[in-house]
């Protein structure tokens, strides 16, 4: 939330919860959403999210989820799982990632 | 950012028919998902928490999230409260009410619980009319604004529900609004770890009944509404005077700690039993 990076995040908007109030097509700083044909909301330019979560907080319908990216693109299946970004290989303090570590004693 | 909806999805019943039965635009559900995601910031347990919501949109509050939750009588929600606190004051009470079930209904028992200084807290959403059943004058409508029952303005003056609460003894008032979500998830997760009756009262638009004959053409211009109208209690300069420019303070107006009438009722009790033995 805090690097206010594009391109970082998955925008998913679920259209069966979603009635189409447009808080969060006016209030995205982004301008990633669109009200679509049928009324709801749509993504539109996905690439343009800050990560804000101005949506997320303030869907009062519980229909909008914003998903870090995983590295080919998709939106990660568990969002609880954390984030994936490069930094982690790097080593720098980031949440924790589940992934399988190695174990350090073979025999056992 | 990542896992605010997913969380939201944990704690409701996914039995009930969704999505839920607030209007587009309510400010009702951004109030829930506020409610939620306080109560998981302060990892309280699911069992621990008791939602008691009286009769009105907000009521509907209790039916789709998985606490131990009670549906009540108009305007009874506080009363329901103070029983369940009183027989268990190891609980977690939340009580939802709206305007009219807080105040008009309600409101003896709203300044009764204050006076008491139970340790309930009372999440009053305040959307200044009877929006449920068919947008009729509440004791919440602003002076000049038009509603179901009033088609040329509402010649009565509007209660304030935080200045009303801080004269009635409760030891912790504060105001958010719907739109200021950030700041209601820290009010709410306050006023639920005060040990007296905390009261916040919520700005929650209603696009529906109470927007739409006012001048506001759709629930966004509501919510810009509420952005611009709005201002920051600890912005002004005299936080008991209301601002000149008719904006609403939001934030906490008082925070004192005094024992709840619950605390007080168990030292009594451990005393006279001690000097029985």
């Amino acid at each position: 939330m805090s690097k206010k990076q594009k391109g970082q995040t998955r925008v998913c908007v679920y259209p069966d919860w979603c009635k189409g109030c447009g808080l969060c097509v006016a209030f995205c700083p982004a301008k990633v959403l669109v009200l679509n044909a049928f009324g709801k909301a749509e993504v539109a330019h996905e690439d343009e999210c800050i990560n804000c979560g101005f949506c997320e907080l303030h869907c009062p319908d519980f229909a909008i989820a914003i998903k870090p990216r995983t590295r080919n693109g998709a939106a990660q299946p568990d969002p609880r799982s954390g984030w994936s970004d490069p930094e982690n290989e790097h080593g720098r303090a980031s949440p924790p990632v589940r992934t399988a570590e190695p174990n350090p004693n073979p025999e056992e | 950012m990542a896992d605010v909806t997913q969380l939201i999805h944990d704690y409701l019943r996914h039995n009930k028919k969704f999505p839920h039965v607030f209007c587009a635009g309510c400010g009702h559900g951004i109030v829930l998902g506020s409610l939620i995601r306080s109560v998981h910031a302060l990892g309280l347990p699911k069992d621990d928490v008791v939602l008691v919501a009286g009769i009105g949109c907000s009521g509907r509050m209790a039916v789709y999230v998985d606490f131990n939750t009670v549906h009540t009588t108009h305007g009874r929600a506080l009363t329901f409260a103070t029983g369940i606190k009183m027989a268990n004051p190891k609980l977690k009470v939340i009580c939802v009410m709206g305007d009219g079930d807080a105040l008009s209904i309600g409101g003896n028992h709203l300044i009764h619980a204050a006076r008491r200084n139970i340790g309930v807290t009372a999440l009053i959403l305040n959307n200044h009319i009877y929006g449920m059943t068919g947008g009729q004058c509440s004791s919440a409508t602003p002076q000049g604004d038009i509603s179901m029952t009033t088609p040329f303005g509402s010649l009565e003056k509007a209660f304030d529900i935080a200045d009303m609460c801080k004269a009635a003894g409760a030891s912790y008032v504060a105001r958010g609004t719907s739109f200021h979500a950030i700041q209601l998830d820290r009010l709410i997760s306050t006023a639920i770890m005060h040990p007296g009756f905390s009261v916040v009262e919520v700005f929650s638009p209603c696009p529906t009944q109470y927007g739409r004959k006012n001048k506001f053409r759709n629930a966004v211009d509501m919510y810009k509404w509420l952005k611009s109208n709005t201002v920051k209690v600890e912005t002004l300069k005299d936080p008991d005077q209301k601002p000149a420019d008719g904006r609403i303070p939001i934030g906490v107006f008082r925070d004192v700690e005094e024992p709840g009438l619950e605390e007080r009722y168990f030292e009594l009790q451990r005393k006279l039993m001690g000097q029985n033995r």
